[in-house]
C-alpha cells in the first residue's frame, strides 16, 4: 500500500496521473478507435459534401465542394426513398415481434424449467450462426418449389415469396427477427435478474395471476432494457445488407427490397459515387440517433 | 445511450460465470395449473423446434442426392443420402482455401483483441492515468456506431489509400479490437483486488512485468470468454470482406459461399445440395464452439449488456 498511497510528486505523474504507463497500455486501443472510428466518421462527413469519386492511383483529381447536393440527390432518388420506406417496413415488423417474443421467452426461460439449457440454446443458435449459411436454408425453404409452398400448396403468393414485391420485405424482416432474437432474449434475461422477487411476491399476495404480474411487474421492471432492445433493433434495421443482397437477389424484385446499405454499395462502390454513398450513410446515422432519442424519451419519461 | 450501459450495472462475467440466472420460485399451484404448465411447455417446445428446424433442414438438404423440397424431403431417406454435395462445394469454392482465409481473418481479429484489448482492459481497470475516462467513454460509444457510417470511408482508406484490397490485413483492421472483449477484460480486472498488483509493485516489478507475470496468468477465464465473443464476429462477417476481396483466393468462406449462391449456383446440377453443404461447413465451427461453451457465451453477453 505504501506505493499506492504515495502522493504524485514527479512531473510525469502530474501530467499523466499516478500510473503514467496506463497511457501507454491504452494507447494502441485509442489509436485503433481514432483510425477506425473517429477519422472515418469525419471523412464520411467530408466526402458527403464533395463530389468524391475514385480515380486511378496517383492521379491528381479535383473533387469540388458541392454543399448539400449529395443530400438533395438522396432525397430526390426514388431508390433511396424506397430504401427508407423498406427500413420502416422492416422496423414495423421486426421491433414489435422482437420486443414481444424476446420478453416473453426471457420470462419463460427465467423460471424453473426442465431442459432450460436446451431451450436457451435453441433460441440462441441462429444468433451465433453466419447469415450467409442461414440464408442458404431460407432460400431453399421459400423457393417457388420449396418446402413452405409444398406445405401450404396453392395458398402461397404468386409470384412466390422472395420474388414478390409485397412479400420480399416481410420475409427479410422475419428472417432478421429469427436470427437476432436470441441476443435480445439475453438482454432481457440480464434485466430480469434485477427485478426484485419481492415485487412478484407482493403481486401474488394481492392475488395477481401470472399474466397480471407479467404486465404489472415484469414489463415496467425491464423498461430500460426495452429501450436498449429498441435502439439496438433500430440500428440493425438501418444496417441490413446481407438479406436483400442474397435472400432477395440484390434487393429484388426490381428494387422492392432495396436497403440503404445495399444502395450505398451499389452507388458508392459499383457506380463510383462514394460521396453520394457517404451522404446516405450520414443521413442514416442521424436518423438512427434521432429515432433512438425519441424512443428513449417516449419510453423513459415519468 | 451511453448512460444506459453503466459500468457498475454490469454483472461481473467471471463471478457470474458459475451462477445460473436466478429463477423465480415456482409458486404453489392450484389443481388446474398443471394443465397450464403443460400448455406452456408445449408452446416453448414448439417454438424451440421452429427455431431449430432450419438447422436440421440444412443438414438434411446437404446430404440429399436429389434435392427433395417436398414434405417427405424433410425426413432423411436412406436411399437418397450422399456426401457428394460436400465434394461439389469443395471443388466449386476451393473449400480449404476459403476456410484458411476465414481462419486467418478470425485469428487476426482474436490476436488483436487479446493483445490490444487486454492491455486496454487492464489499464482501464487497474491503472490511474489521465484520459482514462475518455478511453472508457469512447469504448462505449463505438458499441453503437452504425457500420453504415464507416463503410464507405473505411473502404476509401483501406482499399484506395493503403492498397489493402485482397489482403488479410485489410479484412482484419476494422475489426482488430472487439469492444465487447475489452469490456470483458475490464470487468475481470475490476474484481481483482488492487493489493494483488500493489504487492508486485512494492517488489519492484514494472507494470509490463506485472501484466505478464501476474495479470495474464490469472485471467484465463476472461481470455476464453473474450475469444468466444470475438470469434463469431469475423467468422460470420460478410459485408466487409465482401467489399474488399475481388480475388477468389482471398475470400473467406462466407464471401465465397455468397458468391456461389448469387453467381454459380444456377449452373450447378444440385445447387441447393452444394449450397447447404457449404452452409453446414460455415455454420459448424461457430455452432460447435457455442454448444461447447454455452455458459461462457451466455454469461459474457449477460455480463456486457445492461441490467
Amino acid at each position: 500500500m505504501a506505493v499506492a498511497a504515495r502522493p504524485p510528486r514527479r512531473l510525469i505523474n502530474r501530467i499523466a496521473g499516478r500510473h503514467p504507463v496506463g497511457v501507454a497500455f491504452a494507447a494502441p486501443y485509442m489509436i485503433f478507435l481514432v483510425v477506425i472510428y473517429a477519422y472515418p466518421i469525419i471523412l464520411a462527413i467530408y466526402m458527403s459534401f464533395h463530389d468524391y469519386f475514385f480515380a486511378a492511383p496517383g492521379a491528381h483529381v479535383d473533387r469540388p465542394f458541392i454543399g448539400l447536393d449529395n443530400y438533395i440527390t438522396a432525397f430526390e432518388d426514388p431508390a433511396f426513398r424506397r430504401a427508407l420506406f423498406n427500413v420502416v417496413v422492416f422496423l414495423v415488423i421486426n421491433v414489435p415481434l422482437t420486443v414481444g417474443l424476446a420478453l416473453v421467452l426471457a420470462s419463460a426461460l427465467n423460471t424453473a424449467l426442465p431442459f432450460r439449457t436446451f431451450f436457451r440454446a435453441s433460441y440462441y443458435l441462429p444468433y451465433v450462426t453466419a447469415s450467409v449459411a442461414l440464408i442458404g436454408v431460407w432460400l431453399w425453404l421459400f423457393n417457388s418449389d420449396g418446402l413452405v409452398n409444398a406445405i401450404i400448396g396453392e395458398a402461397g403468393p404468386d409470384p412466390t415469396w422472395l420474388v414478390n414485391r409485397f412479400w420480399a420485405m416481410p420475409i427479410i424482416a422475419l428472417f432478421a427477427t429469427w436470427k437476432q432474437l436470441g441476443f435480445y432474449v439475453l438482454v432481457y434475461l440480464a434485466a430480469l435478474q434485477n427485478v426484485p422477487q419481492e415485487l412478484y411476491d407482493a403481486a401474488a399476495v394481492d392475488g395477481a395471476g401470472k399474466l397480471r404480474s407479467f404486465q404489472h411487474v415484469t414489463v415496467p421492471g425491464v423498461r430500460s432494457a426495452t429501450t436498449l432492445v429498441i435502439i439496438l433493433a433500430t440500428i440493425v434495421g438501418a444496417n441490413f445488407f446481407t438479406e436483400p443482397y442474397l435472400l432477395t437477389g440484390g434487393g429484388g424484385p426490381n428494387g422492392a427490397s432495396i436497403s440503404p446499405v445495399l444502395l450505398m454499395y451499389q452507388e458508392g462502390i459499383e457506380q463510383n459515387k462514394p460521396g453520394y454513398a457517404a451522404a446516405i450513410g450520414v443521413i442514416l446515422a442521424i436518423g438512427v440517433v434521432v429515432v433512438s432519442l425519441v424512443n428513449r424519451f417516449l419510453l423513459e419519461r415519468d | 445511450m451511453a448512460e444506459t450501459i453503466q459500468a457498475d450495472d454490469v454483472v461481473d462475467p467471471v463471478a457470474a460465470d458459475e451462477a445460473e440466472p436466478r429463477a423465480h420460485q415456482p409458486e404453489l399451484r392450484a389443481p388446474g395449473e398443471s394443465w397450464k404448465r403443460v400448455g406452456f411447455l408445449t408452446c416453448l417446445t414448439a417454438g424451440a423446434l421452429v427455431f431449430l428446424f432450419p438447422f436440421y433442414y440444412m443438414i438434411v438438404g446437404a446430404l440429399q442426392t436429389e434435392p427433395n423440397p417436398d414434405v417427405s424431403g424433410a425426413f432423411p431417406d436412406p436411399s437418397n443420402l450422399t456426401l457428394d454435395n460436400f465434394a461439389d462445394i469443395n471443388t466449386a469454392l476451393n473449400l480449404p482455401r476459403a476456410l484458411l482465409n476465414s481462419g486467418i481473418f478470425t485469428a487476426g481479429v482474436i490476436l488483436g483483441t487479446l493483445v490490444i484489448g487486454l492491455l486496454a482492459g487492464y489499464a482501464l481497470a487497474q491503472l490511474e492515468f489521465r484520459g482514462r475516462g475518455v478511453v472508457f467513454s469512447a469504448m462505449l460509444i463505438v458499441l453503437i456506431v452504425p457500420f453504415q457510417l464507416l463503410m464507405i470511408p473505411l473502404y476509401v482508406m483501406i482499399v484506395r489509400w493503403y492498397g489493402l484490397a485482397d489482403t488479410h490485413l485489410g479484412m482484419i483492421l476494422p475489426f482488430a479490437v472487439n469492444a465487447t472483449a475489452v469490456f470483458v477484460f475490464r470487468q475481470f480486472f475490476m474484481q481483482i483486488p488492487k493489493d494483488v498488483f500493489d504487492a508486485a509493485r512494492i517488489d519492484g516489478a514494472s507494470e509490463l512485468q506485472i501484466l505478464m507475470r501476474v495479470a495474464i496468468p490469472i485471467s484465463k477465464p476472461a481470455l476464453l470468454t473474450a475469444v468466444l465473443v470475438t470469434f463469431i464476429g469475423p467468422w460470420n462477417e460478410f459485408l466487409w470482406p465482401f467489399l474488399i476481396t475481388k480475388e477468389t483466393d482471398m475470400q473467406p468462406l462466407a464471401v465465397a459461399l455468397a458468391n456461389y449462391i448469387s453467381n454459380v449456383a444456377a449452373r450447378a446440377a444440385n445447387p441447393f445440395g452444394a449450397i447447404l453443404a457449404g452452409a453446414t461447413v460455415l455454420a459448424i465451427p461457430a455452432v460447435v464452439l457455442f454448444l461447447a461453451f454455452q455458459r461462457k457465451f451466455v454469461q459474457a453477453h449477460l455480463g456486457s449488456s445492461v441490467k
